[in-house]
């Protein structure tokens, strides 16, 4: 199946097999070999009919957030249908807050190309006048070189993300590039409404990008030929945690969790959580291993696919511990702008510690729950929300444990 | 006339005085976020606000009173420009300063939605400026400035704002300041 | 027939508030306080309690809580969807 206004030269028999799409050039990560493994894109052809075919595709963001990368870019071209709009600026998150998450820093080392052909893509589809790239200064390293190995691609500009959890949210990397700053600011309006400097502004993840890249090649049909209709296409996952050592790999749509760990060599009767999604996500306990990793299968467990983080903890591990670790570690990267979040946060850690650590007060639970909803939606991004999410998952999971720990034992190690 | 002339000015410019200071007293106040018997947190912010343009409105009768006065020889320019006086230059000087301070910091409160709260703060930060260089003033300047009872007056401000003013330094100032303490230990 | 008038948005920036309270006071039918001082909407979603609907008889009380806001967080305007 071919894209009107892409080179049509590539039949799907040609394109990536379903389980090796992203991955598909990872043997040599350069320019040659980028164009003999995916074939050429000719930009010049490319128009708003792309944005189309993002939207049959299916295609959702692989950043965190999940949100259809077709509407996004439809947001942009709406808003320009309207009235006269500044011309639009599309930016390419590569900032990898999430501690758990390996995939982005790996996808730059390994295709960068595709990242580059989906942001030039983009940018052409929307007619935008400005290009960016965020991400670390490793990443940023490999894109440079990728950059050079090409013609087409010198109007990307780079900016450096800094090292920090929030430094990936949307108006953090806007406020980032506009400002050097890199917290997230108050907004009133959508970016793809006003955004860079009141430019509509897109920021699509580095993944989102290298999957654009490929649809504008093979098409929509292409790329829901992999996975389910409710989750198309592929993903990349970073599974870390009790296992033998960390991987990144290629999953198909809807695969299984069990799937995913079982092809990391992990022994499931060794797991005793998997946290999925990241740190603003949630646990699924060892009976819910079966559980697909797509957002409809995940959302009655409060849990969402969010950057394809798997966080695997041993049977013996105590996951209340770890979790409070985490909340503290949420605690100490809040950007310490709004009231709720920076005292809020820092007040649950005590709190989950408390517990972890086993001080026999049950009303410590419901001072947490109490801070939980305290917290949400009182802040101007989501991590609040997020912390709290990853709260109230850690007492569903590992509610067994919060009684024991209140009676003074832990369930998974001995003694507290 | 001219009699009349410099006594109003006197009296209007020791009145706009006192109520500076009640005015920083307010602020510092309004700056706690703590209520006072009666008096909600908007009233104290509101009651800070009208002080301060009464103040105002005496300075401007203090500095009218006596560019009308031949004996001060106040031109336009003084009121301005400091130091260009010829009675007592560098004390009228001091008032001049004060006076542009207050008309900067009155103006970026009446525009702080246009300018923004950042720029309206640091303009509000010379108030702790503005007021001991108006006291300085009119000891210095004013024909009662060295008699006994001013100068109490002026010792007695000074305690008062000096109290106000460690008391805005102190750990625990704002309402909230021991919850917040609690939660980030 | 013109419509009658409706509701707005009561807009806070989180960014910029620290928990003074005069809102509180002067809306308190719309928001009550946190412990650290904070506004907290009594009648917004969880998810959306940054946007506060105020009701055509609370406009004036609101505007007066955007005006004497100390730290300009405040903000009203037309309804929206977040």
């Amino acid at each position: 199946m071919t894209l009107t206004g892409s080179t049509g030269i590539h039949q799907e028999s040609r394109a990536p097999r379903a389980d090796a799409r992203l991955f598909a050039g990872i043997a040599d990560p350069g320019y040659a070999a980028h164009l003999a493994t995916f074939g050429p894109l000719n930009f010049a052809v490319i128009g708003s009919e792309l944005v189309a075919e993002l939207e049959r595709s299916g295609l959702t963001g692989r950043g965190g957030a999940g949100f259809p990368a077709g509407q996004k870019s439809r947001a942009v071209l709406l808003g320009s249908a309207r009235g006269w709009t500044p011309s639009s600026v599309v930016i390419a998150n590569g900032a990898e807050g999430e501690p758990r998450s390996l995939k982005d820093s790996t996808l730059l080392r390994v295709a960068p190309h595709l990242v580059i052909d989906g942001l030039l893509a983009s940018a052409r589809a929307l007619g935008a006048s400005k290009m960016y790239l965020y991400a670390s200064g490793a990443g940023l390293e490999f894109v440079r070189h990728a950059i050079a190995e090409r013609k087409d691609a010198r109007g990307i500009r780079l900016v450096e993300a800094p090292d920090t959890f929030v430094s990936g949210e949307a108006s953090a990397v806007v406020n980032s590039i506009e400002n050097g700053v890199a917290l997230p600011k108050d907004r009133v309006v959508r970016l793809t409404t006003s955004g860079l400097r009141r430019r509509p502004t897109v920021v699509h993840n580095i993944e989102t990008l290298a999957h654009v890249a490929l649809i504008a090649r093979y098409g929509a049909g292409w790329f829901r030929a992999a996975g389910t209709n409710g989750d198309p296409g592929t993903r990349l996952v970073t599974v870390s945690g009790s296992i033998v050592a960390e991987r990144v790999l290629e999953v198909p749509g809807d695969q299984s969790v069990r799937e995913i760990l079982a092809a990391c060599g992990c022994a499931e009767n060794n797991v005793g959580a998997v946290l999925v999604g990241g740190y603003h996500g949630a646990w699924l306990g060892r009976a819910q291993l079966g559980t697909p990793l797509s957002a409809a299968a995940l959302a009655p467990y409060g849990a969402h696919p969010g950057a394809g983080v798997l966080y695997v903890i041993g049977a013996e591990e105590c996951g209340l511990r770890i979790s409070a670790d985490i909340v503290r570690f949420l605690a100490t990267e809040s950007a310490r702008q709004c009231g709720p979040c920076m005292f809020g946060l820092p007040e649950m850690a005590n709190i989950l510690n408390r517990i972890a650590v086993g001080q026999k007060d049950r009303s410590l639970r419901r001072e947490l729950e109490s801070l939980m909803g305290s917290v949400i939606g009182r802040g101007s991004c989501h991590h609040p929300d997020g912390t709290a999410r990853f709260v109230a998952s850690t007492l569903r999971t590992f509610s067994a444990d919060v009684e024991a720990h209140f009676t003074g034992h832990c369930v998974r190690c001995h003694g507290i | 006339m001219n009699e009349a002339m410099w006594a109003f000015g006197r009296v209007s410019g020791i009145v706009s005085l006192i109520l500076f200071t009640v005015t920083l007293l307010l602020g510092v106040l309004t700056r706690s976020g703590r209520p006072l018997p009666g008096l909600p947190r908007f009233s104290i912010s509101l009651i800070h606000r009208n002080t301060s343009l009464l103040a105002l409105v005496f300075l401007v009768l203090h500095v009218g009173a006596l560019m009308l006065d031949s004996y001060a020889h106040l031109s336009i320019a003084d009121i301005f420009v400091p130091f260009l006086g010829t009675y007592k230059p560098f004390w009228q000087g001091l008032g001049t300063v004060a006076l542009d301070l207050v008309i900067a910091i009155v103006v970026t409160s009446l525009f702080r939605r246009r300018i923004g709260a950042r720029a309206f703060k640091v303009l509000h930060w010379f108030t702790y400026a503005m007021w001991p260089i108006a006291l300085a003033h009119a000891i210095g300047n004013g024909t009662n400035g060295t008699s006994r009872f001013f100068l109490l007056f002026a010792v007695g401000s000074v305690a008062v704002v000096l109290a106000a003013v460690v008391w805005r330094m102190s750990s625990r100032f704002i309402e909230s300041a021991r919850a917040r303490e609690k939660a980030i230990h | 027939m013109s419509p009658t008038p409706s509701h707005q948005t009561l807009h806070i920036d989180w960014t910029k508030c620290d928990g003074r309270g005069l809102c509180t006071e002067l809306i308190p039918d719309l928001l009550e306080r946190d412990k650290w001082g904070y506004p907290v909407a009594r009648k917004s979603a969880p998810a959306d309690r940054s946007n506060v609907d105020v009701a055509y008889t609370r406009l004036e009380a609101a505007r007066e809580a955007v005006e004497l806001c100390p730290l300009l967080a405040l903000s009203l305007g037309p309804v929206r969807q977040t």
